[in-house]
C-alpha cells in the first residue's frame, strides 16, 4: 500500500494538476484568440469589434460561452444520436490532448516522450474522425459537404506537412520536442528551412480550415458546414476545437521553426534571458495566431479546385523536391545531426 | 519566358504579400464606424423618422381632417374618423397610423396642406409588443409636443425647397 501511494498516487496527483493547469490555460488561451481575433479583424476593416462586456469588451469570450451553455440543444430528427454526441466531443478531446507534449520550456512538459513529433502528427490526423462524423451523424446534406470537403482538405495538406516536417527533422536529428528546440542550429539552417516554414504555415491554415481555405465552412455555399446541425454547447465544443487547433499548430510552428521557448533570432544574452521560456513560447505563439487573423482578414476564399490544386500539385511536388535538398546540402556541407 | 516569369512571381507571392501589407497599415487607421448606442452620426433635417401630429402655438391642433394623408398613403397604414366639433371645425376623432405597415415614404407630410402631419427626427422607438406600434392620435400629439421645437427647426430650414 505504502508503494501504491509512494510510486502512483503521488505522482498521479501531480501529473493530473499539471494537465489541469495546461487545459485551463489553452482554454483561457482559446477564448481570448476569438476575442483577439473579431478585435483585430476590426481593427483592419476599419470597425470597433466588441466593446461593450467589460472594459474593451474582454468579458465577451465569457458572455459568449455562457450564452452558450444556456441555450437548448436540438437533435434533428434523422440523426444517429450517439454518433452525433460523440463527434464534438471528439473534435474538442483531439485539440486538448496533444498538448500533453508540447513543450512550454525545457523542463515544463506533461510527456516528454521521445517521438513526440509522431504523435502531434497522429493525433491531428485522428482529429478529422470529429469531423467527419459530425458531417456524417446529422444527416444533413449541408454538414455532410461540409464534412467531406473538410476531411479531404485535411487529408491532402497532412502530406506536405508530413513532408515538411521530415525537413525539420533532417536538421535536427531527433523526434523529442525538448531536443528538437534546443537542437545547434546554424543560422544558414534557419534560412535553408524558411521556405518550409511558408508552407508549414499555409497548409497550417489549411489543416485547421481557416480562410482562405475556408471551405468546410463555406456559410455562403453550404451556409456552415459540419457543424450546422449543432447547437449550443455542442457547438461551442467544434468552436473551441477549432481554435485550440489553431493555437496548437503555431505551437508546432514555433517549436519547428521560431525555436521553441527560446529568446528569438538567438539573443540569448542579458535582458532577453531574463524573460522566462513560457512566456517567449506564448508570444510566439501569438505572434503566428496573428497572421492566421491576418491572413483572414486580407484574402478572399479559394475554390475548391484551386485548393486541392494547391496541395497536390504544388505543395507536394515542392516539399519534396526540397526533402532531397535539404538532404543533400546537409550531406554536401557535412552537417548532418549525430555526425 | 513570360509564362516563367509569372509563376516566378506567383511562388514569391508578391501580390500576397502586398496585400497583407495593406491589411496591415488599415489596422492602424482610426475607425470609420460610429459607437452607436454612446455615439450618433449627425441626422439630416430631411430625416423621415417616428410620424408626429403638430399643434398650432396656442395649442390647437393643426390636423383638418381632410384624409389627404390617408388617400396617398401607399401602405394604407392611416385610418381617420372625423366630425365636426361642438365650434363648427371639423377635427378627427380618431388618427391612427399602424407603425408596422408604415413604409416613412414621408408622402403623409407631402401631401398634408397645414404641416400638421410630419415625420420627425426619432427613430429609436422599438418596443417590445405589436401592439404599442398601432399608434392613436393621443400618441402622435404627445410625439408633436415632444419633438417640436425640432420639427419647426428643420421645417423652416427646408421650406425653401418645398
Amino acid at each position: 500500500m505504502e508503494n501504491f501511494y509512494e510510486t502512483y498516487a503521488v505522482p498521479g496527483f501531480w501529473m493530473l494538476l499539471g494537465v489541469l493547469a495546461v487545459t485551463i490555460v489553452v482554454l483561457i488561451c482559446v477564448a481570448y484568440i476569438t476575442y483577439a481575433e473579431r478585435k483585430v479583424m476590426g481593427a483592419m476593416q476599419l470597425r470597433q469589434g466588441p466593446s461593450t462586456v467589460g472594459p474593451f469588451g474582454l468579458l465577451q469570450p465569457f458572455a459568449d460561452g455562457l450564452k452558450l451553455m444556456m441555450k437548448e440543444n436540438i437533435v434533428p430528427t434523422g440523426a444517429d444520436r450517439f454518433v452525433y454526441y460523440l463527434a464534438p466531443a471528439l473534435t474538442f478531446v483531439f485539440a486538448l490532448v496533444a498538448w500533453a507534449v508540447i513543450p512550454f520550456d525545457s523542463k515544463l512538459v506533461l510527456a516528454n516522450i521521445n517521438v513526440g513529433v509522431l504523435y502531434l502528427f497522429a493525433i491531428s490526423s485522428l482529429g478529422v474522425y470529429g469531423i467527419i462524423l459530425a458531417g456524417w451523424a446529422p444527416n444533413s446534406r449541408y454538414a455532410f459537404l461540409g464534412g467531406l470537403r473538410s476531411a479531404a482538405q485535411m487529408v491532402s495538406y497532412e502530406v506536405s506537412l508530413g513532408l515538411v516536417i521530415v525537413c525539420v527533422l533532417l536538421c535536427t536529428g531527433t523526434l523529442n520536442l525538448v531536443e528538437l528546440v534546443e537542437a545547434p542550429r546554424p543560422f544558414w539552417q534557419w534560412i535553408l528551412l524558411f521556405p518550409m516554414l511558408v508552407v508549414f504555415f499555409i497548409s497550417a491554415l489549411a489543416e485547421t480550415n481557416r480562410a482562405p481555405f475556408d471551405l468546410p465552412e463555406g456559410e455562403s455555399e453550404i451556409v456552415g458546414g459540419y457543424n450546422v446541425e449543432y447547437g449550443a454547447f455542442a457547438f461551442a465544443l467544434f468552436f473551441i476545437g477549432e481554435y485550440a487547433n489553431m493555437m496548437l499548430l503555431s505551437g508546432m510552428t514555433v517549436i519547428l521553426f521560431l525555436g521553441g521557448w527560446l529568446p528569438p533570432f538567438g539573443m540569448d544574452f542579458a535582458p532577453f534571458t531574463w524573460i522566462p521560456g513560457p512566456v517567449w513560447f506564448l508570444l510566439k505563439i501569438a505572434v503566428v495566431l496573428f497572421c492566421f487573423v491576418w491572413a483572414r482578414a486580407t484574402m478572399p476564399r479559394y475554390r475548391y479546385d484551386q485548393l486541392m490544386r494547391l496541395g497536390w500539385k504544388i505543395f507536394l511536388p515542392f516539399s519534396l523536391v526540397y526533402v532531397v535538398f535539404v538532404a543533400g546540402v546537409l550531406l554536401a556541407t557535412n552537417s548532418l545531426p549525430g555526425q | 519566358m513570360k509564362k516563367l516569369f509569372n509563376s516566378l512571381k506567383q511562388a514569391m507571392m508578391a501580390e500576397l504579400i502586398k496585400g497583407f501589407g495593406m491589411t496591415f497599415r488599415y489596422m492602424f487607421r482610426p475607425r470609420a464606424t460610429v459607437n452607436y448606442p454612446f455615439e450618433k452620426s449627425p441626422i439630416a433635417p430631411r430625416f423621415r423618422g417616428e410620424h408626429a401630429l403638430r399643434r398650432y402655438p396656442n395649442g390647437e391642433e393643426r390636423c383638418i381632417a381632410c384624409k389627404l394623408c390617408e388617400a396617398v398613403c401607399p401602405a394604407q397604414a392611416i385610418t381617420i374618423e372625423s366630425e365636426p366639433r361642438e365650434d363648427g371645425s371639423r377635427r378627427t376623432t380618431r388618427y391612427d397610423i399602424d407603425m408596422t405597415k408604415c413604409i416613412y415614404c414621408g408622402l403623409c407630410q407631402e401631401a398634408c396642406p397645414v404641416d400638421a402631419i410630419v415625420q420627425g427626427p426619432a427613430f429609436e422607438f422599438s418596443t417590445e409588443t405589436r401592439e404599442e406600434l398601432f399608434y392613436n392620435k393621443d400618441k402622435l400629439l404627445a410625439n408633436g409636443d415632444r419633438w417640436e421645437a425640432q420639427i419647426a427647426a428643420n421645417l423652416s430650414k427646408e421650406a425653401k425647397f418645398r
